[in-house]
């Protein structure tokens, strides 16, 4: 049996005086393909953004591709991870975020190139013969030298989507990717995650509201709610004979508000 | 009338002189603005509040007396500067306190959303800040800079206090020589309009280049 490629051990995340996660632990095997849902506020965006170092952490460990993410040894003792630990464990992972959060000032080029001329010291004709590489896979080879303002919003997640790709990670976050955009774009962006979750190993987590789409991409969903896991299990079993009520009850509101499953 | 252009080219060796100020002011002005501004926004505390007490201690007091101590008090302290070098580090030091706070306000008016996703392609610190978050503030600065620059370039006016015999200066010395008041200060009022038209249309020409292609980041 392999060894777990992320390992949330006992964690807890508050924000002032409001907990979110309260003792939160779950394994992800390398390559799976994980889809995380549950009603607002139920802490899977946070967990994203800890894994991202976005946020950090209130108590617990968290284990990536077998090294602490917010601990680090030292002289024989565990402190808190510095600045070059954290820039060394977030090489492994990528995130796609809910608002793209492009670099306006660039073009649709250089945001994919950008960090991987600066941090991997990659020399730009090959750092942008693998971005129109990449621009190509996402169907957007035409736009490579247009600025992010000229493109639609599935344009820009798709450009969003390469860009966490160019760095190659092992693990790649999706956050609420399509909730910003219209309905129309939708598919789009959704086609390009599936043909990745295709056609890579890449381990992936997926915070959506789409719940056809977990249905199609995912090899087990979690279902949150107030910082806990109810159930989990592989998606044929979860979306159709979901065993825990609150489970129930969150799938009917999501059919009743008109998505599929 | 002969001697009235003797008087004219007096007022415009003033003219250099207040040139030479607000450039080199200006210059100072902009590398104290961008390292205190910055230095504020570090996460090393002391340095933060270095910065703080440079900006407020600046902009708490008048440039009228901070003149006078560089000229008159650093030489106690074995520090002689010709009055050229003591207008400009006067002129520098104030203005610079002005523009760290436009520099500290323009990065953090940068959405949180920049930050996150230099965060996510892994840029360090320093690329972040050169790469990404200084390109964006860059446009939102330079209004008020214009406006800085303007009013250090009107504030040179009183270096003509240590002695130094910029524009103002000059005028005076033509007013007490001819009587006149009318010709030498009118020509004055001309020359630093004009120079400050220079200035706004230098700095309309750096917005339009910094901006290109940025549409959507300036509200």
């Amino acid at each position: 049996m392999a060894e777990p490629i992320i390992r949330f051990d006992n964690i807890r995340k508050s924000f002032g005086t409001l907990t979110v996660l309260d003792g939160l632990s779950f394994d992800v095997m390398p390559g799976e393909k994980l889809a995380l849902i549950g009603p607002s506020g139920s802490g899977k965006t946070t967990i994203l953004r800890i894994l991202m170092t976005l946020e950090n952490i209130s108590g617990g460990h968290i284990e990536v591709c077998g090294e602490q993410l917010y601990h680090m040894q030292k002289a024989g003792r565990e402190v808190p991870a510095d600045e070059a630990h954290l820039h060394k464990m977030r090489r492994h992972i990528g995130m796609v975020f809910q608002h793209f959060n492009l670099f306006p000032h660039k073009c649709v080029l250089d945001n994919i190139t950008l960090a991987p001329i600066l941090t991997k010291g990659e020399p730009r004709a090959e750092a942008e013969k693998r971005g129109m590489a990449l621009l190509d896979m996402v169907g957007l080879a035409d736009k490579a030298r247009a600025m992010p303002s000229q493109l639609s919003g599935g344009q820009k997640q798709r450009v969003a989507i390469a860009r966490a790709l160019a760095l190659q990670p092992r693990i790649m976050l999706f956050d609420e990717v399509t909730s910003a955009l219209d309905p129309e774009l939708v598919e789009e962006v959704l086609a390009v995650m599936k043909r990745l979750a295709d056609e890579t190993d890449m381990t992936m987590l997926l915070v959506t509201h789409e719940m056809g789409f977990a249905h199609e991409f995912a090899d087990r969903v979690l279902f949150f709610d107030r910082g806990h896991i109810i159930e989990q299990g592989p998606p044929d079993r979860i979306f159709t004979s979901p065993t825990h009520e609150r489970t129930q009850t969150f799938l009917r509101k999501i059919i009743a508000a008109g998505h599929r499953v | 009338m002969g001697d009235w252009s003797g008087y004219i080219g007096l007022i415009l060796q003033g003219a250099l002189v207040t040139a030479k100020l607000t450039v080199m002011g200006t210059a100072l002005a902009l590398v104290m603005a961008f390292t205190a501004g910055l230095a504020r926004l570090a996460p090393f505390a002391p340095l933060r509040w270095l910065a703080r007490a440079y900006v407020e201690f600046f902009r708490g007091t008048s440039i009228f007396v901070q003149l006078f101590w560089v000229y008159f008090v650093l030489p106690f302290a074995g520090v002689s500067l010709s009055p050229l070098q003591a207008g400009v580090m006067a002129l520098g030091l104030n203005v610079g306190a002005y523009g760290a706070e436009v520099v500290r306000g323009a990065v953090l008016s940068v959405p949180r959303d920049q930050y996150e996703a230099c965060i996510a392609v892994n840029l360090s610190r320093f690329q972040r800040m050169r790469h990404v978050i200084l390109p964006q503030a860059l446009p939102l600065m330079l209004p008020t800079f214009c406006n800085n620059a303007i009013e250090l370039l009107k504030g040179t006016a009183v270096v003509s206090l240590i002695s130094l015999s910029d524009m103002t200066f000059q005028a005076q010395v033509v007013r007490a020589q001819t009587g006149s008041t009318l010709i030498p200060f009118a020509t004055i009022l001309v020359l630093y309009f004009a120079m400050s038209l220079l200035i706004a249309g230098g700095m309309r020409w750096l917005e339009r280049r910094v901006t290109r292609g940025l549409d959507g980041v300036r509200p």
